[in-house]
């Protein structure tokens, strides 16, 4: 039937006499094309001797010659050695033993050099190593061949050389004597730097060093101190843990220094039946709430009476169902005993001790052997602060921290710091203090530096370098021992040191595997600060006041991605997404459902899938962050907000990546904890946001149970093979009777499989950030990433459910009747409760044995192996795109341009420095190919050559993918299932084992293993 | 060219035989000259070149230098003198930067005299200068009788055809002597290309043929683009695989020993060449001559360019420490989207380097042998068996498979070497 309905584009066309409408439709284009001016200029028309047949024979010859041209080859030169060193072969890769220690993120890694150059960090996974080897850490690498670093250390803004520069700094010193100086470096937790540093000290009584954590983890360190008399962290290891009780700490993010992942996933894994209990009560929807067994939203101030209430105190006065909550954790933490822990990441030094209090008989925490990776206090830097502003400290030295970026009232800071007598920056960018500092000293990477940490007590770790310095740097303990005259460079100040750490354990020995454990314990703290007075310190004080006063909570968080900031520049963590809110490029103030509709902020999508968001400004006294993008975060506690630290960073980064606003302003007083106000602005925010927050709508992507169901019942009644008919009778889509293809014989050799945990995975990301190191995966920048152009080929999927659990869902929509009332309740489903569920899946090719993509292509560009990889040959892709409309997992991704070497897209793969950190086994795809995981082919066809050339079998261990190889937390298992003795094959046996989308039949070389929630309440 | 080279030989051996004779007396002990050169080279020549500074000093005439009693003591145990606190032996000690020299116990003092007998043999004036005259000539007489023998044939043929233009001229005017009659042309005859034209069929048979030719030939042109079989580009340095791997018999591995264990045979750093060079200044006189005569290239120079870019100082036989990297052409070029792994094929296989890169020991400048192709990789990878002897990794795999294709050997296709993704990632 012909409507005779009116449509229209714009109000403008509704306007009958119009003129611009008339002309608009007259117009063949928009504006006037200048044919008579040019046809009507005679004269020039007439001068010209090039006929039109002239023209196009120039075109033809011309186009003629440039093809014809092209034909021949380049000449490629090749350039050995002049003297090669031993241990490089070129087209080897070498792999040494080193640490990160950058004052936000520690940990003992594996660095992969080819030719001379670091190109990727590995988890080193010797006993006795540290830290957790996160996505940040896996990025680190990148941030070495970072274009905006210092080159040569700076004198009043001009380059210099170290000559000059040392010249100039001692004359400083000379002018500075008598005065007071401060020296305020990260926190290095390094025995042979705080002995330089007390040297230092000791030449020049007028500094004093101070530690500033630019996210500070002071409370904790301070109720150590109190409880146990060191200042350090207490450790904890939660796969001893059977009930894990946390009020506001997010320990599967940067909670205290954060890596205590892996171990909380072993305790995740039901074994015997038995798994540990997670109950989250916490007010931004983190990773450890969104791993939770049980999770309550719970504001800042409401925690406080949750871990009174927890540890002794009365539930009175909280609201019902968290008093509930709090009621059924406690009496299974005095089950669970001395298995049982509680933590908090509340910024308040009372709470922290109370927490360590009721821990002391557990299992799960080591006081004895503390974690030393955080060491500044609060108190100690709020003094510094208020010294530079009044005026009492004449001199900074700020070593790797960057003041007038991260600290909270940076605008009198600012103008305080340009009017000091002496500023001196050690930075490896001109940040924000740099910019301004008389003084630069230019530093290297990690990755460029030699070094030591005690990440623990009595564990010891070296750093060294991994390639020549890139720029005229010098480490700041080299220009500590030059300036207090001592002739040694610091690598052998470090053996020095080590000669009483060493033992019976030789350097050579030690440097090899990058980590020792020691009995000897060697002091590299800082000088305490003295008696802690309770009272003044951090922020008790906020956090009462927040109770009190109208506002709004804000929780200020780190961003797995971002973390402090300090590698804003690297293209590859402002492109991925964060686990929770799948935004990438952008941090957000993170607002409840319910908070929203009552201030009237929206997020909507648009048509081509990216998200809007209102805009807000965030006040605090009279301290105004504008401009803040709003998202609605299913399961934000009511009447609080979140808010990522690390954004807004202008200094030294890329305009590109200069994204979000700078969250430090708010971070008053050094808490994560403040009182806010917000305020909608017009305009709309557009978010890079790669999953809308669709539930499942009861499909069986995921597949999880409770552990009771998992104990208790059948197989198929939790895990069920999907049936299809066949002659009117139902057979399980497994059965070959039930397939359409004739399947290959992969019985022998390998046949690879990947085996990926749900319950072991927190969705942490570093298997991203490992497989776009090992696979030259592209970066491509806000926009298309909006337009969900993203080239990642890994993605971790992050799933809500809106009823209490996934059955529920399944069993409303089987419930459904009826056209209508099914189209009403599915919209009901895609509703985001207050507080759903949240799962993590890890997708990538799931390397079908039967693949849709495969049937599809027209020029056969990619294939099935018998080692049951799924083939894609970038040469011979056309880019039709069939293959990635007929994938049902949409993990085929397209280059819609080309990303290297084009300055559309400026990021690592645009310039020299950048492209350095390529993988030289792969691929640099070009534009309009289709590309895709390719289960890390380059890894497993190296396994297999070193095997055959040692004349052997390839064991277990040896094959790996990069997403494997970089999970700590054992969630992702690769190997070949042909091998029975292997973990994989165990796994692809295991009842928990399902396929993704099983009913389609595509039989996936990918598995996952069944999600099983410990959501038995006590 | 062979009368050449002999005559030149024989006129060097008289030359020496003369010299050798006219120094002998200056001796202490007569040695045999000839004897002495097979030692000096067996045991000396790594070390000492007899007139120019080397490892150790140049020995012509050392005889001269040191008597003969002394030589022998020195040759046999030089640290022993040295630490007698002789005080010549600690001099040349100290000049040599304090590198001890090998010593020789096994040598008799006959053998000692020989070498010395050989150490009087007088520099031979440099072969270039006596040379050219006869190879020159020779080869020049070479090219001219090739382009004489041509042109004569063409003088003959161009003869043949005057010649029988004349007989037919001579014949037609015999013919109309005789009152024979010539038939003439008859002028409303059709033009034969007109009679082609107008056949339609043939118009249709023959265009098609032309269409086919060039469909044909356009195919070949395009499907050489980007295969460069046969480039042969001028290096930086004129380096002869001919002399090094061929003469020689320089494994291929000693200096491209990477392509045991790495994807790349790597071209050698300067240190490997250094290794032998450090010795070899100058080529033998055989073979400066022929690479000036044959192809054109003085190879003491390029050796001096090797020199050069190592930072090599030869007189006084040190490093410098200035380098320039030689920026060679490399010739070999896979596209980027194909993997390719020396040592899979070097190793595992033990398939020999000439089976791609063709005959490299007769070659005096390096040559792309093979098309470098994808069908030409795949084709041989149909053809050839896995190298399974002794290797535990292929044990069962190759039991299985081979089994199941019903087959005693597995080729590299069947292993799944055609697979696209084992060679493009």
């Amino acid at each position: 039937m012909a409507s005779n309905k009116k449509y229209w584009k714009s109000v403008e066309e509704l306007n009958e006499n119009s003129t611009i409408v008339e002309t608009l439709q007259k117009n063949e284009f928009v504006t006037e094309i200048p044919t008579d001016e040019f046809l009507g200029d005679k004269e020039t028309l007439e001068a010209t001797s090039t006929t039109r047949r002239d023209f196009l024979k120039y075109v033809g010859f011309t186009t003629a010659a440039a093809s014809l041209a092209a034909c021949e080859g380049p000449v490629i030169k090749s350039i050995p050695y002049v003297i090669a060193p031993d241990e490089i072969v070129p087209g080897v890769s070498n792999y040494y033993a080193t640490t990160i220690a950058d004052g936000f993120d520690f940990a003992n890694v594996l660095v992969k050099t080819r030719e001379g150059r670091p190109i990727k960090i590995e988890r080193n996974d010797l006993d006795g190593v540290n830290g957790s080897v996160n996505a940040r850490v896996h990025a680190s690498v990148l941030s070495l061949y970072d274009n905006n670093r210092l080159k040569t250390p700076l004198v009043g803004g001009k380059e210099s050389s170290w000559a000059d520069f040392d010249a100039a700094v001692a004359q400083k010193m000379n002018e500075m004597q008598g005065k007071d100086i401060v020296l305020m470096t990260q926190t290095f937790a390094s025995p042979s730097t705080s002995k330089l540093i007390k040297e230092f000290t000791g030449k020049y009584p007028n500094v004093r060093h101070v530690v500033y954590d630019a996210v500070s983890s002071s409370e904790a360190l301070d109720a150590f101190q109190t409880v146990y008399g060191t200042r350090a962290m207490a450790d904890y290891d939660f796969s001893k843990a059977e009930v894990i009780i946390s009020v506001g700490a997010d320990f599967l993010g940067d909670w205290q220094g954060g890596g205590y992942d892996a171990g909380y996933a072993k305790s995740r894994i039901p074994e015997n039946g038995k798994m540990s209990r997670h109950v989250q009560f916490e007010a931004n929807m983190t990773l450890s709430g969104a791993n939770a067994d049980k999770r309550v939203p719970t504001s800042p101030s409401q925690q406080m009476q949750v871990l009174k209430a927890l540890t002794g105190g009365s539930a009175s006065g909280l609201p019902e169902n968290i008093a509930q909550a709090v009621a059924s954790a406690k009496a299974q933490l005095a089950k669970a005993g001395s298995k049982g822990v509680v933590i908090t990441g509340l910024p308040s030094v009372d709470a922290q001790v109370v927490a360590l209090r009721a821990n002391a008989g557990s299992v799960v925490m080591d006081a004895q052997k503390p974690k030393m990776t955080r060491q500044g206090s609060a108190l100690e830097v709020s003094k510094v602060m208020q010294g530079v502003l009044n005026g009492n400290i004449k001199g900074l030295i700020t070593v790797g921290v960057d003041p007038v970026y991260s600290f909270p009232n940076n605008k009198k800071f600012t103008e305080a710091y340009q009017k000091l007598e002496m500023s001196l920056a050690f930075a490896m960018k001109k940040d924000a203090t740099a910019e301004l500092a008389q003084l630069v000293a230019a530093t290297p990477h990690y990755l460029e530096s030699w070094g030591d940490a005690q990440l623990k007590k009595g564990t010891f770790s070296l750093m060294q370098p991994t390639i020549r310095p890139l720029f005229s740097t010098r480490q700041f303990q080299d220009s500590l021992l030059q300036w207090t005259g001592n002739s040694k460079k610091y690598y052998d100040y470090i053996k020095e040191t080590w000669s009483g750490v060493l033992g019976t354990t030789s350097w050579s020995k030690a440097l090899e595997a990058g980590v020792l454990v020691s009995g000897v314990a060697v002091d590299n703290e800082v000088a305490s600060a003295g008696a802690i007075n309770l009272e003044s310190a951090t922020s008790n004080n906020a956090l009462s006041s927040t109770a009190q006063s109208g506002g709004m909570e804000l929780t200020l968080y780190t961003k797995t991605s971002m973390g402090d900031g300090q590698q804003a520049n690297n293209p590859w963590l402002q492109e991925m997404p964060d686990p929770i809110s799948r935004a990438s490029w952008d941090n957000y103030v993170t607002v409840s459902a319910m908070d929203a509709k009552d201030l009237g902020l929206t997020n909507e999508n648009v048509a081509n899938g990216g998200l809007n968001g209102s805009i807000v400004n965030v006040k605090m006294g009279d301290v105004v962050v504008e401009n803040v993008p709003v998202l609605i975060q299913p399961g934000q506690a009511k009447n609080s907000v979140g808010l990522a630290l690390g954004y807004g960073k202008k200094a030294a980064v890329q305009e590109e990546m200069q994204t979000g606003v700078n969250a430090y302003a708010l971070y008053d007083n050094f808490s994560t904890v403040q009182n806010v106000t917000l305020e909608k602005v017009s305009g709309t925010h557009e978010f890079a946001c790669v999953q809308l927050h669709n539930t499942m709508m009861g499909r069986d992507i995921i597949i999880e149970t409770s552990l009771e169901i998992f104990n208790t019942q059948n197989v198929s009644d939790w895990n069920p093979i999907p049936k299809v008919s066949k002659d009117h009778e139902e057979i399980p889509v497994t059965s070959p009777d039930a397939d359409l293809w004739t399947s290959f014989d992969r019985s022998v050799g390998h046949h690879f499989n990947l085996a990926i945990d749900l319950n072991a995975c927190t969705g942490c990301g570093a298997c991203v950030i490992a497989c776009h190191a090992e696979n030259n995966v592209p970066v491509v920048g806000k926009s298309e990433m909006r337009r969900s152009r993203d080239m990642h080929w890994l993605r971790i999927d992050r799933y809500y459910s809106s009823e209490e659990s996934f059955v529920a869902d399944g069993e409303k929509k089987d419930s459904m009747s009826g056209l209508s009332e099914s189209l009403s309740q599915f919209g009901e489903m895609e509703n985001p409760a207050a507080n759903p569920q949240v799962a993590f899946q890890p997708v990538m090719c799931q390397h079908c044995n039967h693949a849709p993509c495969e049937t599809v292509c027209p020029v056969a560009a990619t294939s099935h192996s018998r080692q049951g990889q799924n083939h894609m040959a970038y040469n011979r892709c056309v880019g039709t795109r069939y293959c990635a409309n007929n994938c049902p997992y949409k993990v085929r991704r397209f280059n819609w341009f080309l990303y290297s070497e084009n300055d559309e897209f400026d990021y690592n793969m645009n310039n020299d420095l950048g492209r350095m950190v390529l993988n030289p086994d792969v691929n640099v795809r070009s534009r309009g190919v289709m590309e895709k995981c390719s289960m890390c082919i380059q890894k497993t066809q190296l396994s297999i050559l070193e095997a055959k050339r040692d004349g052997r079998p390839v064991s277990d261990a040896q094959f790996q993918t990069a997403c494997s190889a970089a999970c700590d937390k054992g969630a992702m298992t690769f190997g070949d299932i042909n091998d029975h003795d292997s973990k994989v094959y165990k796994d692809k046996k295991d009842k928990r084992m399902y396929h993704l989308l099983e009913a389609v039949g595509t039989e996936p070389n990918v598995f996952y293993q069944t999600k099983v929630r410990n959501s038995k309440e006590a | 060219m062979l009368t050449i080279s002999t005559t030149v030989f024989a006129q060097d051996s008289a030359n020496e035989a003369a010299l050798t004779e006219a120094a002998a007396p200056a001796t202490d002990g007569v040695g045999d000259a000839a004897a002495g050169e097979a030692l000096f080279k067996a045991n000396c020549a790594s070390c000492h070149n007899l007139y120019k500074k080397r490892t150790g000093p140049a020995l012509f005439g050392v005889g001269d230098k040191y008597e003969s009693a002394w030589l022998y003591e020195w040759i046999k145990n030089s640290a022993g003198l040295i630490a007698s606190g002789d005080a010549r032996a600690i001099e040349i000690f100290e000049e040599y930067n304090k590198s001890p020299m090998t010593a020789f116990p096994g040598l008799s003092d006959t053998d000692i005299d020989n070498i010395i007998a050989y150490t009087y043999t007088e520099k031979k004036a440099p072969a270039v200068a006596e040379v050219p005259a006869g190879t020159d000539g020779g080869n020049g007489g070479g090219g001219v009788s090739n382009n004489i023998i041509l042109g004569a044939l063409a003088l003959v043929f161009l003869l043949l055809v005057v010649m029988l233009f004349l007989v037919t001229n001579t014949l037609k005017k015999i013919a109309s002597a005789n009152g024979v009659e010539y038939p003439t042309k008859d002028p409303n005859r059709t033009p034969i290309w007109r009679v082609f034209v107008e056949n339609q069929f043939l118009m249709l048979v023959s265009s098609i043929f032309l269409l086919l030719a060039s469909a044909y030939f356009m195919y070949g042109f395009f499907m050489q683009v980007g295969v460069d079989q046969g480039y042969a580009p001028v290096q930086p340095i004129h380096y002869s695989h001919r002399i090094h791997a061929g003469a020689n018999e320089i494994d291929c591995n000693y200096c491209h020993s990477s392509a045991r264990k790495s994807k790349t045979s790597g071209i050698p750093s300067l240190n490997v060449c250094m290794n032998c060079h450090k010795s070899i200044g100058e080529v033998a006189e055989g073979v400066q001559v022929e690479g000036l005569s044959e192809y054109g290239v003085d190879y003491n120079k390029e050796i001096q360019k090797l020199y050069k870019a190592v930072g090599w100082d030869e007189a006084e036989q040190t490093y410098t420490g200035k380098t320039e990297p030689v920026k060679w052409v490399r010739i070999h070029n896979l596209p980027d989207f194909a993997y390719f792994n020396h040592s899979q094929h070097v190793t595992v296989a033990g398939v020999a380097c000439q089976t791609c890169h063709g005959p490299v020991e007769e070659m005096e400048i390096m040559t792309q042998h093979a098309p470098l192709t994808m069908g030409w990789c795949i084709n041989c990878h149909r053809e050839t068996n896995v190298n399974v002897a002794g290797n535990d990794y292929y044990e069962k795999i190759h039991d299985e498979l081979s089994k199941k294709y019903g087959v005693e050997q597995l080729t590299a296709a069947q292993m799944g070497g055609l697979e696209c993704g084992k060679c493009h990632y």
